[in-house]
C-alpha cells in the first residue's frame, strides 16, 4: 500500500509545503500568525476527514461528534490520569474517536443523502446535549487543558508547531496511500453507482463503514490537536452544530482535488476569521457566510480549482 | 397529579411555538426539498421585530391594543421581505444543485442574518414583556401560568387549522399537494412552479417569523437565541417526517412533552431526550414517524 508512496507528486508537495510552514515559523511569522497555522493544520486533519467522506457524496452535517469527542478525550485523561504528554494525547483522541465511529458506522453505512447528513447531526447534538448539561465535565463552560508535555519535558509553542505539522504529514499520507488503494478507487466508483460496484463483489457498506472509521479518527485527532493547542474545550465551540457546518464549509471552500487542499482551506479560513473579527468584530459571522456563498456561486471547486487553474495556465489541458 | 399536569401545560406551550415554527420548515421541505438553514433567521427576524415593534407602543404610550396587531404585522411583514430576497436571490440559482450545497447556502445566509441583527438592533437584550403583562396571570389546577403563554397554545390550533383548511379545500392547497407529489408531472399539467416556490418560501417563512414574533414577549431577545431553535426545529421535523404536516404536529408534540418532562424530572437530560429520540426515529424509520407512503418512481 505504502510502495512508492514518496514518489507520489501529492505527497511531495505536501511535504516541501509543510517544511517550508515550520522553516518560516522558525523564522519569520509573528506568534499570532504561527497560532493560526497551528489551529489551521489542526482543524486541516478533520477537513480531511469529510473530504473522504464528500468523495462518495456522503455529507456529515454532525462531524464535531468525533472533533469534540476527541478533545473532550483529552481532556478528561488529564483529568482522571494526569496525561499531558502530546503524543499520548493525540493517540487517545484519534483511538477514541475511531472507536465512536467504528460503532455508529454500523448504523449510518446504510444511511445516504439527507438521511446521513440529519442522523449524523442528530448522533453529534446527543453529545453536545450531554456535555452542555453535564456538571462534572464542566457544562457549557468546559474544562481547561495544561501545556502538553513531551516524554515528561515542557513543550514549547514552537515544538509544538513542529509535531502537529509531523501529525499532519503522518495522516495525510496515509490518506493518499488509501486513495491509492482500490478500497480508495472504489470511493469514486461508489459515487458513481453503486449497483455495480455490489456487482463487481465490493460490499458498498463495507467500504463505507472503512471510509467512516477513518474520517472520524481523523476528525479526533483534529479535536485533540485543536484542544491541546487551544488549551480550552467547550462544548459550544467544539460540539454544537453550527460547528459541524463550518467544518463543512472549509471542506467546500478547500475543494476535494488534493489531500493539501484541506490544510490550505482551513488555514485560510483561520486568516479570514482572525482579519474578519479584526476589522469588523459584529459582523465576522457575516463575512464568514459571505465567503461561503461567493465560494458556491462562484469557485463551486473550492480554492483548490484555482490553485489547479493558476498552475496549469498554458498547459495542455487533460482529455476527460 | 400535579406534576404531570404541569409536564403536560407546560409540554404543550412548547411544543405550540415549536409546531408553528416547523410546520414552516416541513412546508418549504415538502415542497422545494430545501433544508433551511435560515429559518432560524426569520424567527430570529420575527421575535426582534416584534420586540421593536412593542416596545415602540409603549414608549410612544400608544393603545395596548395595538399589541397583538403589531406583532402579526412585524411577522408578515419580516416573512414576506426576507423570504422573497432569500428566494429571488440565492434559492433560485441552486434548485438544480446538489441538496447539501443547498443546505450549505441557507447556513451561509443564516450566518450573514444573524449578524444583521447585530448590526440593526445592537447587541443587548430586548425584554418586550408588556403584552405579557397586560393578559395577566390565572389559576389551572393550582397552577399559575401567565395567559399570554396559554394563547401560544390557541394560536397554534389556528395556524394548524387554517393550513389544513387551505392545504385540502382550496385551489392553491390542491396545487401545492401535487407539487409536493411530483413535480415534473405538476409542471407538465401547467403549473407555475416557480410562483408555487416563491409562495411558499414567503408562506414558510411568515410562520418561522411568526413563531419568533409571538414567543419575544415571553422571553428576553438577545443575539444568537435562534441557534439552538435551528437543531430543534429540524428535530421535530425529521421525528414527524420531513415534509409531513400532520408530523409537524405529532412531532412538536412529542419535542415539547419530553422536553418538559426532562426538564421538571432531570434537567441533565434536557437536550438529549429530543435528539436521541430523533436518532432512534431516524434508525427504526428513517422517513419519520409520519411520512406517507411512497410510490417507486421508475
Amino acid at each position: 500500500m505504502f510502495t512508492g508512496i514518496f514518489k507520489d507528486t501529492s505527497v511531495r508537495i505536501l511535504i516541501t509545503f509543510m517544511i517550508v510552514l515550520c522553516i518560516l515559523s522558525s523564522f519569520v511569522l509573528p506568534d499570532w500568525m504561527q497560532n493560526n497555522f497551528m489551529y489551521g493544520l489542526s482543524r486541516g486533519l478533520a477537513i480531511l476527514g469529510l473530504m473522504l467522506l464528500w468523495r462518495t457524496n456522503l455529507v456529515s452535517f454532525g462531524h464535531a461528534l468525533y472533533y469534540g469527542f476527541g478533545a473532550y478525550a483529552v481532556a478528561l485523561c488529564q483529568k482522571y490520569f494526569g496525561i499531558t504528554d502530546i503524543l499520548l494525547r493525540f493517540a487517545i483522541a484519534v483511538i477514541a474517536a475511531g472507536i465512536l465511529g467504528f460503532c455508529l458506522g454500523f448504523i449510518l453505512r446504510k444511511y445516504r443523502e439527507i438521511f446521513f447528513a440529519m442522523l449524523s447531526l442528530a448522533f453529534s447534538m446527543v453529545l453536545y446535549g450531554l456535555l452542555a448539561k453535564a456538571e462534572f465535565l464542566g457544562s457549557t463552560d468546559g474544562m481547561s487543558i495544561s501545556p502538553s508535555t513531551l516524554f515528561g519535558m515542557e513543550l514549547t509553542r514552537q515544538y509544538l508547531f513542529y509535531l502537529i505539522t509531523f501529525f499532519v504529514i503522518c495522516a495525510a499520507i496515509s490518506i493518499q496511500a488509501y486513495l491509492r488503494s482500490t478500497l480508495g478507487h472504489l470511493t469514486t466508483a461508489i459515487q458513481d453507482n453503486e449497483i455495480r460496484v455490489e456487482y463487481l463483489g465490493y460490499s458498498v457498506q463495507k467500504a463505507i463503514h472503512i471510509k467512516y472509521v477513518m474520517s472520524a479518527c481523523l476528525a479526533g485527532g483534529a479535536g485533540g490537536l485543536m484542544a491541546a493547542s487551544l488549551g480550552q474545550v467547550d462544548p459550544d465551540s467544539m460540539v454544537n452544530w453550527n460547528v459541524s457546518g463550518e467544518l463543512v464549509f472549509i471542506t467546500i471552500m478547500s475543494g476535494w482535488g488534493n489531500i493539501l487542499a484541506p490544510f490550505i482551506g482551513a488555514i485560510i479560513f483561520e486568516f479570514i476569521r482572525t482579519y474578519a473579527f479584526e476589522w469588523a468584530p459584529q459582523a465576522w459571522a457575516a463575512i464568514v457566510g459571505g465567503t461561503l456563498l461567493t465560494i458556491i456561486f462562484f469557485f463551486p471547486g473550492g480554492i483548490w480549482s484555482v490553485i489547479e487553474k493558476v498552475f496549469n495556465y498554458g498547459k495542455k489541458k487533460d482529455v476527460k | 397529579m400535579q406534576f404531570w399536569a404541569t409536564v403536560l401545560l407546560d409540554g404543550l406551550t412548547y411544543a405550540s411555538y415549536l409546531f408553528i415554527v416547523s410546520l414552516g420548515l416541513t412546508i418549504i421541505f415538502g415542497v422545494m426539498k430545501i433544508l433551511n438553514v435560515a429559518h432560524g433567521s426569520f424567527y430570529a427576524w420575527g421575535a426582534y421585530t416584534a420586540a421593536f415593534a412593542i416596545g415602540f407602543i409603549t414608549d410612544n404610550d400608544l393603545s395596548e391594543a395595538l399589541f397583538l396587531p403589531a406583532i402579526l404585522i412585524s411577522a408578515i411583514l419580516v416573512g414576506v421581505v426576507l423570504g422573497y430576497i432569500i428566494e429571488r436571490f440565492i434559492l433560485r440559482k441552486m434548485y438544480n444543485q446538489d441538496i447539501h450545497l443547498i443546505v450549505l447556502a441557507t447556513f451561509g445566509v443564516f450566518l450573514i442574518f444573524e449578524d444583521l441583527i447585530i448590526i440593526t438592533f445592537g447587541v443587548d437584550p430586548y425584554l418586550p414583556y408588556q403584552p405579557a403583562m397586560m393578559l395577566g396571570w390565572i389559576d389551572i389546577v393550582g397552577l399559575n401560568r401567565g395567559v399570554y403563554q396559554l394563547t401560544l397554545i390557541l394560536l397554534a390550533s389556528i395556524v394548524a387549522f387554517v393550513c389544513w383548511y387551505g392545504l385540502t379545500k382550496t385551489k392553491w392547497g390542491k396545487l401545492l399537494q401535487s407539487v409536493i407529489y411530483d413535480r415534473e408531472i405538476s409542471v407538465a399539467m401547467g403549473i407555475d412552479v416557480t410562483k408555487v416556490y416563491v409562495v411558499t418560501f414567503i408562506g414558510g417563512a411568515i410562520l418561522g417569523a411568526l413563531g419568533g414574533a409571538y414567543v419575544a414577549p415571553t422571553t428576553s431577545v438577545s443575539p444568537g437565541f435562534a441557534i439552538d431553535l435551528v437543531v430543534l426545529s429540524f428535530a421535530v421535523v425529521v421525528i414527524g417526517g420531513m415534509g409531513s404536516i400532520p408530523g409537524a404536529l405529532i412531532g412538536s408534540l412529542i419535542v415539547g412533552i419530553l422536553r418538559a418532562f426532562a426538564v421538571h424530572q432531570a434537567p441533565i437530560l434536557e437536550l438529549f431526550v429530543v435528539f436521541a429520540v430523533m436518532a432512534i426515529v431516524l434508525i427504526i424509520r428513517p422517513e419519520g414517524l409520519f411520512a406517507p407512503p411512497k410510490p417507486r418512481k421508475i
